[in-house]
């Protein structure tokens, strides 16, 4: 267990977080795979508010809420009085009397926790908000690039794809710039447009320019209804100018590594020989997203009984 | 004997009439009756009420040719009486209200009504622009005679852009055949597309939908090509773009007959500016980039952008909370519209009294056809601000306004109205 100074209840990105802080994630994270840790939340109950559909993300909190000991309460928001127009802090307030002491939330718009978070006791956890962060996600491609590397210094990472509205490569640009990594955007300008560089990132519209030298590539999934407003014209077309080929690898390093935060579209935005190819960690990212969860709900507690 | 008042000492400033120095207001029935210095000291006027306003400016009241009543139809967020009171607070003596009420003031009986509910609840001058389209559903023109007779003192859609460039045409045509400003709300929508904030790293940063500024240029430069084409005058709303600006000196360059509005909001905060997701920063169009803040300054300055207008769009609390993505576009100004402007344009250098008045009163007063405001001269109605421009103070609620949706809210200004006369009434004091 880490040392006793983790005070932030809540995790809603990690733009705010400092270097260290990620650190201290990921360090609790890796100590988890050594020795389990037990009951550390045990008598607490996790909430899931999941407003969009998730298979990985929510099972993987799931499973690292039950392996810390923690009770689970199931909420569907079909069914629910969030469908009957209560507002969403009014649906937390309510959950929060019945017992619950950790959120776990996933919405379809950016930045609806910023607000809400402050005015609950419990500790609310973003499972990923509209376009705007998906910080477990990129905690736990920090900590398989991490047990590979040991440090990010110098490394480059491209992020592949429809970045505009992925809240993975936000949260994977803000916490590798603070690590030391250089991060390179690139995807077609609908979908990467150049005014990232005022986040810091290296945006690069030629997949081989962007590839050429680097360390490891997070391929982001393209979603069939990117098709409606041009940002794409067809999959093909995209697949055609941006997919990760065989061919589109060999500009990397050699001991380059491929990530992508699933689902797959295989034959899009990756090709299966990539996905299922020496180079690809994809299921070591899925594996260690139990341990950065339970990591991440750990220090939640801590930071939510110091409040 | 006339009722009188005189108002004594102050740095009169009236650009109509030339005139920047001390002098004393004399009113008498409602209307300015003459403007000297030493006045109060005549015989004659011993004993008349006055109002000292030694060390400020008194100026003519303003004009905001860009304000949302919302009555009838959303009297919880706004009504005539209390919009008009935040107006008198400000320092606002005549607006113009914009016909995207429920039911649109597209009608005759709709503006008659509202001319009823004028005469009985509002504390200063209530102008009402009339739709351009039925239901402002930018489908088939309003009766525009008929929208003048019953006292319509300009056109607009406002809220809603026009996108059908041949119906703006023959609205612009038979508008100025009628001699009514046509004002416009330029914005594509198929490139805002449900943008809620500004394009630009900002709304990366947050994950929020943006629209570039070329969504508002685009439908500017259309205007300007339909201006120049039918003659008329038209009158741009609310400009945020640089771009839009370019366009705008250029035109008038040509001397194409168009003129344009900038708001508070604009010109003195810019996109990176915003709070989070708080909702008191959405408007439409959205706070831009520092660049168009500075182009938006130059605008002013060069007179590019005729008048400060404010877009005074009162909305409730629990609208606004529902975040910046969802809640409805708009912020109130009435009661800030002056004091920004002096904080911003006068205190940083931008615009000399001379000229912030010009654009605060005169030249929107000018585009109205309102012969009798904007102007200090005699003869004309007593609508007066005196201005303390040093009077340093933080807006925060409660607002006289209904609404409290400003992103003014707790911002140091420096300069305030201290009294406001509408038609010689005291409708606001310190």
């Amino acid at each position: 267990m880490a040392p006793n100074t983790w005070e932030r209840k809540d995790l809603l990105g990690l733009e705010g977080l400092s270097a260290s802080e990620i650190e201290t994630i990921l360090d609790l994270a890796a100590s988890f795979k050594l020795s389990p840790p037990k009951d550390l939340l045990k008598g607490r109950t996790v909430a899931f508010i999941f407003t969009e559909a998730s298979t990985r993300t929510r099972s993987s909190f799931e499973m690292a809420a039950k392996r810390l000991g923690a009770d689970v309460l199931s909420f569907s928001p079909v069914g629910s009085s969030l469908s009957k127009g209560e507002t969403l802090l009014d649906t937390f307030l309510n959950l929060q009397a019945v017992g619950v002491t950790h959120f776990v939330v996933r919405h379809e718009r950016s930045g609806v926790l910023e607000d809400l978070a402050p005015l609950l006791k419990a500790s609310v956890i973003n499972a990923g908000d509209g376009w705007h962060e998906h910080p477990t996600q990129a905690l736990l491609d920090l900590l398989t690039l991490r047990e590979r590397w040991g440090s990010f210094k110098g490394k480059k990472v491209v992020i592949l794809g429809d970045i505009r509205h992925s809240r993975v490569a936000r949260s994977n640009l803000f916490a590798l710039k603070k690590l030391g990594a250089k991060v390179v955007f690139c995807g077609p300008t609908p979908l990467c447009p150049d005014d990232f560089a005022g986040l810091g990132a290296e945006v690069e519209h030629n997949p081989a320019k962007a590839l050429k030298n680097a360390d490891a590539v997070n391929v982001l999934r393209l979603q069939i209804e990117r098709m409606d407003q041009g940002f794409v014209s067809s999959l093909a077309d995209y697949a055609q100018a941006y997919q990760l080929t065989p061919a589109r690898v060999e500009l990397m390093k050699p001991e380059a590594l491929v990530m992508h935060p699933g689902p797959i579209n295989r034959g899009v935005e990756l090709s299966s020989e990539v996905a299922d190819g020496p180079r690809s960690v994809i299921l070591e990212q899925v594996a260690n997203g139990v341990l950065a969860r339970m990591a991440v709900l750990a220090l939640s507690e801590e930071g939510r009984s110091l409040a | 004997m006339p009722e009188q008042l005189i108002v004594v000492n102050g740095l009169v400033i009236d650009p109509k009439s030339k005139i920047e120095a001390v002098r004393d207001v004399l009113i008498e029935d409602g209307k300015i009756s003459a403007v000297a210095a030493g006045l109060s000291r005549k015989s004659a006027f011993k004993g008349v009420p006055a109002i000292d306003a030694k060390g400020k400016w008194v100026i003519p009241g303003l004009v905001d040719m860009h304000v949302h009543l919302r009555e009838p139809g959303r009297e919880g967020d706004e009504t005539i009486e209390t919009g008009t009171k935040a107006a008198a607070r400000g320092g606002v003596t005549t607006v113009l209200a914009m016909p995207n009420t429920e039911p649109v003031c597209d009608s005759p009986s709709q503006l008659a009504f509202l001319q009823a509910k004028a005469r009985s609840d509002a504390a200063v001058t209530v102008l009402f622009a009339g739709a351009v389209t039925l239901g402002q559903k930018g489908e088939k023109l309003t009766e525009f005679a008929k929208l003048r007779a019953a006292g319509a003192a300009a056109l607009s859609d406002d809220g809603r852009p026009l996108m059908n460039a041949g119906l703006l045409r023959r609205a612009l045509e038979h508008a100025n055949d009628l001699g009514l400003l046509v004002i416009d709300h330029c914005e594509d929508l198929t490139l805002s597309n449900g943008a809620c904030v500004h394009e630009g790293p900002a709304a990366l940063r947050k994950g929020l939908k943006g629209t570039p500024g070329a969504a508002e240029t685009v439908q500017v430069l259309r205007d300007i090509a339909l201006a120049e084409l039918t003659g008329a005058r038209l009158h741009i709303a609310h400009v945020s773009s640089a771009a839009s600006v370019d366009a705008i000196r250029a035109a008038k360059k040509k001397g194409i007959r168009v003129s344009a509005e900038a708001a508070p909001h604009h010109f003195s905060l810019c996109d990176k500016d915003i709070p989070g997701y708080d909702a008191n920063w959405k408007m439409n169009p959205p706070l831009r980039g520092n660049d168009d803040r500075a182009a938006l300054l130059e605008g002013l300055a060069d007179g590019t952008l005729d008048a400060i207008a404010t877009d005074h769009a009162p909305h409730g609390c629990t609208a606004k909370a529902a975040g910046m993505d969802v809640a409805p576009f708009g912020v109130i100004g009435l009661e800030t519209s002056l004091a920004v402007a002096i904080n911003d344009l006068f205190h940083k250098k931008i615009l000399t009294p001379r000229k912030l008045v010009e654009r605060l009163s005169t030249a929107p007063a000018g585009l109205l056809g309102l012969k009798k405001k904007g102007t200090l001269s005699v003869g004309a109605d007593a609508d007066l601000v005196v201005v303390d421009p040093n009077m340093v103070w933080t807006p925060e609620p409660p607002f006289v306004s209904k609404s409290r949706n400003t992103p003014f809210i707790n911002r140091r200004l420096k300069g305030r109205a201290i009294t406001t006369l509408s038609g010689g009434r005291v409708v606001h004091a310190l």
